[in-house]
């Protein structure tokens, strides 16, 4: 038994604050047994012939079989995307481009609570969290790009942009739906038309999506949809009917797919892995700053490449925020995903499990402190309980690595010089927090930190106008706002700019 | 005795690192347009990615309204010396082409913000923005033609949006390029924000490329391809810039800026 074993096994069942279940049902939706790749309008069943169950990681019940993609397959979504693209899609007038996006935005609506149910189910996160923020995200993210889609001209005066024919989009398992919906709605609304592909273990809502472009009578072929492994998402990078390669995840992952484009002029925007600060100076609204705290590490399992890991307090005020974010932990409930008063869910996958495991148990063995509070875990599927570790050095891997998990390193810093070296003393640079009532001090350190999303006095907030994305070994490009657009548009033969 | 022909005194090519012209540390010199230039090495390099870091955040730190009037400091100090470069490339044409060039980067340096910046109306109590800021050290491999006009199309949008430079000068043509760098010198441009290294580009480029210090690769120099240092760059998700080597435009800006984001909350 690992030290980490004992732990929970000795942790009481908490009894004086005990909730009443209460599950969102999850009879909206109804899965098919097994699901082909979408290709030009319809499901086709992949030449590979091979399947793969995926399953809701909080039970480790199957869900449904998918289809793994192989390179025959890449090849007919690629040149379906490409048909889409000559023979319709990119002539059609930008206002009617824009409409179909409208379509897509409402209907998200309508069938939101479906879907939330659903990304619960096969990602293991919270109900509350894919009801409150994936799906109002998705949905709005829609809406947001439909409207620049026939106003290209203002967003880029004298520049003249063009979609640039088929992007391959890429996307991971944290938030299924709403990275689809980064990765699609400027691709459309660009002109663009698309080849996705979802990440292994959480395909379903992005196979649901299909039926949404169904509904919205979107032309056949705009959005192609191939699920698989790495495998799959290798032949989609080196396929050279793509023109454009857009990937959200691991920064591993990342610098292979600009290894393998290298020198190809092909497009590419990343959005890799992050271990952001969050820094809580010595005026800062304490009971504010610990919402923030675990809003920045705890929500969605910590499985956010902006999740606030590194959490840098200044000395003077290092025992009470160390107190009340121990105090807080206790009150987050760890369950069921579909339960309506579930804080922290499942985690994604055993794979991810596994990984975490072992983050945390190197951080024990480099001499940290752990502190998880008092919570059973269920017995089947992927859990783990929120943790916190203190008495950790800059050197150690749980203050270097990303995690992608429910744990916190806690440091302390002195001055707010010592803060920015601590904070920017990282290959990363996607996210940071500040944590101050001192408004020049809040633009002092917004201006120095080496990051593409500075949240100060709040944390992990996103929005479709806000342009999101990493300094460094992040990535480059952006994603939302105006400037979410240029990854997918010629301009004039001109350069670029902001990769992409 | 009849006048004897003055003697003219030549000059010593060196490298231009931090502000200084050493020679390179490795001893080596070799022949490019009938004189001996500093044959670099990849310590030569290492040194002036070292100064150029720490010169950066120091340019990016001074106000856009400084860095302008450097950069127009620049083009006043290629002035005075329009015969000299006029020599070293294809002529008076190309120099005065070169010195405008910098003029009208000098005007982009408080633009930038304006034009590639916004105000975000994010669906929430929050006052969010997002701005351009410099992405580090920029390495730039130099193109061979035009030699002045090439350098300075590539230079000039690395360094005024706030990055620092280091630059593989062209191995045929690095004249231009050293005769540049005794401006820096006079120009106000602090030491180590622009660094040339002369020498054999097939030795320098892949350790620019590789290293792990450098943002960006500025391959628009290169005439075949430059796969394999764009792979060698991905070590560190480098970003790659092609761009124009005859022209000037914001967008050559861009690619050597990154975004940043910046969320607040509203309230009382």
């Amino acid at each position: 038994m690992t030290e980490l074993e004992k732990k929970r096994s000795a942790a009481p069942v908490p009894s004086e604050w005990t909730y009443a279940p209460a599950p969102e049902a999850r009879d909206i939706v109804s899965l098919e047994e097994r699901y082909g790749l979408f290709v030009g309008g319809e499901f086709v069943e992949p030449r590979s012939g091979e399947y793969f169950p995926t399953i809701d990681p909080s039970n480790e019940e199957p869900l449904a079989e998918v289809a793994q993609a192989g390179p025959e397959d890449v090849s007919a979504a690629v040149a379906s995307a490409r048909e889409a693209f000559e023979n319709g899609w990119s002539g059609l007038a930008p206002a009617e481009r824009a409409k179909y996006l409208f379509r897509i935005a409402r209907i998200l609506q309508e069938r939101s609570r479906e879907f939330a149910v659903l990304e619960s189910l096969n990602g293991g996160k919270p109900i509350r969290e894919s009801r409150d923020v994936d799906l109002p995200l998705a949905a709005a993210h829609f809406f947001y790009y439909a409207g620049w889609a026939d106003k290209l001209e203002y967003a880029f005066p004298n520049r003249r942009p063009r979609p640039l024919g088929v992007a391959g989009q890429i996307i991971p398992w944290n938030f299924p739906l709403l990275m689809l919906a980064w990765k699609i709605a400027p691709a459309l609304a660009a002109g663009n038309t698309v080849v996705l592909k979802p990440a292994e273990t959480t395909p379903l809502s992005a196979l649901l999506f299909c039926d949404v472009l169904r509904q919205a009578e979107l032309p056949h072929g705009v959005v192609n949809l191939v699920t698989g492994d790495g495998r799959t998402g290798a032949e989609l990078v080196k396929h050279e009917g793509v023109d454009k390669i857009a990937f959200t995840g691991s920064t591993e992952v990342g610098k292979a797919i600009q290894r393998e484009l290298a020198g190809t002029g092909r497009r590419l925007t990343l959005e890799l892995g992050g271990k952001a600060a969050n820094i809580v100076f010595d005026d800062a609204p304490l009971d504010q700053a610990i919402e923030g705290i675990v809003n920045g590490i705890y929500f969605n399992q910590g499985h956010v490449c902006c999740a606030g890991s590194r959490l840098f307090v200044q000395e003077s005020i290092y025992e009470p925020v160390v107190s009340k974010l121990k105090r807080r932990l206790q009150t987050l409930r760890v369950g069921d995903p579909l339960d309506k008063n579930t804080d922290v869910g499942a985690i994604n996958s055993k794979q991810q499990l596994t990984k975490i495991e072992e983050l945390v148990a190197a951080g024990e063995a480099e001499g940290a402190e752990i502190y998880q509070p008092p919570c059973r875990l269920p017995e089947r599927g992927y859990w783990f309980a929120p943790t916190v570790f203190t008495n950790v050095a800059q050197s150690y891997r749980i203050a270097q690595e990303e995690i992608f998990g429910p744990v916190l390193s806690v440091l302390t810093f002195r001055t707010p010089d010592e803060a920015v070296e601590k904070a920017n003393n990282t290959p990363y640079g996607l996210s940071a927090g500040v944590w101050t009532d001192k408004g020049s001090r809040i633009l002092a350190m917004a201006s120095r930190l080496r990051a593409g999303v500075i949240w100060a006095n709040t944390f992990n907030r996103f929005d479709p106008s806000s342009p999101f994305g990493g300094y460094k070994e992040s990535g480059f490009g952006r994603e939302g706002g105006l400037h979410g657009l240029e990854p997918y548009l010629d301009f004039d033969g001109k350069a670029d700019s902001f990769g992409g | 005795m009849a006048d004897v022909a003055r003697l003219e005194v030549k000059k010593t090519y060196k490298l231009f690192i931090g502000g200084d012209f050493p020679r390179s540390e490795s001893g080596r010199t070799y022949l490019a347009q009938g004189q001996n230039m500093a044959r670099g090495s990849r310590k030569d390099l290492r040194d002036a990615v070292r100064v150029a870091r720490s010169a950066q955040s120091k340019w990016a730190a001074l106000t856009a309204y400084n860095r302008g009037q450097i950069l127009y400091r620049i083009a006043e100090m290629m002035e005075a010396r329009r015969v000299e470069f006029a020599e070293l490339c294809s002529g008076e044409a190309e120099v005065e082409r070169s010195i405008d060039r910098w003029v009208w980067y000098a005007g982009w340096a408080d633009k930038l913000a304006q034009v590639l910046g916004s105000a975000n109306p994010v669906s929430g109590p929050y006052f969010n923005f997002t701005i351009p800021e410099p992405t580090g050290v920029v390495g730039i491999l130099a193109p061979d033609q035009p030699a002045l006009e090439g350098l300075i199309s590539r230079l000039a949008p690395a360094i005024v949006g706030g990055n620092a430079a280091v630059v593989v000068a062209s191995e045929e043509a690095p004249l231009a390029a050293i005769e540049l760098a005794e401006v820096f010198a006079t120009s106000d441009v602090p030491g180590g924000v622009v660094n040339i290294v002369t020498g054999r580009r097939a030795e320098l480029a892949p350790w620019l490329a590789a290293h792990m210090d450098v943002n960006a690769l500025d391959v628009s120099g290169l005439d075949g391809e430059a796969a394999e240092l764009e792979r060698a760059a991905a070590d560190n998700v480098k970003r790659i810039v092609r761009g124009q080597l005859d022209g000037q435009s914001a967008w050559e800006i861009a690619p050597f800026l990154e975004l940043k984001t910046v969320w607040h909350p509203i309230g009382w």
